[in-house]
């Protein structure tokens, strides 16, 4: 019930081929991970779009094999 | 989609209630790191809503992912609308965000 950092960022850019993806793995557990994803495919969507977007890009393993990613997206220019 | 019968409820309990959090565990007792947050950040905000433990019904608990095409728990929903999860609830509670829809969709003064 686990899932390799490198896994999630590899999925996340197959779907959003821009996308910088930093992934941190918050209790070194390789199961709670926070995620921040800048990518120019978010322009103009909700942060709930971008949200979905990048669930979708892990084609089920959200809420699955991955129990915790918090996540956080933002457009080039608007990331903190 | 539109005929599983799991939506109807879903609908129902959104119909009744102004604010809607489907969740692990209850407000009082939440059964989960996430689902706990979102409550306090409710409570924090005054709101009174209407906590739905998916631990109870398995049904529930799957529907509601297909429901709003999202993966994960708590869901939060206001006048029927999905707001989102954890992380956005969590956004939005710091930037003011929430409180803003909240007095837009009338659920505060």
């Amino acid at each position: 019930m686990a899932m390799e950092a490198d896994v999630i960022a590899r999925m996340i850019k197959e779907a959003i081929p821009d996308a910088e993806v930093t992934i941190e793995d918050l209790r070194g557990d390789g199961d709670h991970y926070a995620a921040l994803v800048v990518s120019s495919a978010f322009h103009g969507k909700s942060r709930l779009q971008q949200h979905q977007m990048v669930y979708g890009a892990l084609k089920g393993k959200m809420g699955g094999e991955l129990h915790a990613l918090a996540l956080q997206t933002a457009t080039p220019g608007l990331a903190s | 989609m539109n005929n599983n019968p799991i939506f109807d409820r879903i609908e129902q309990e959104l119909n009744e209630n102004a604010v809607v959090l489907y969740m692990k565990g209850t407000p009082m007792f939440p059964q989960c790191g996430f689902s706990a947050a979102v409550s306090k950040i409710l409570a924090d905000h005054g709101v009174k809503f209407k906590g739905i433990d998916v631990l109870m019904d398995p049904s529930i608990r799957e529907g509601i992912k297909q429901y709003a095409n999202w993966p994960t728990l708590p869901q939060l929903y206001i006048k029927g609308e999905f707001v989102g999860g954890c992380d956005i609830v969590r956004e939005m509670a710091e930037s003011g965000e929430l409180r803003t829809l909240l007095k837009d969709k009338g659920v505060l003064s």
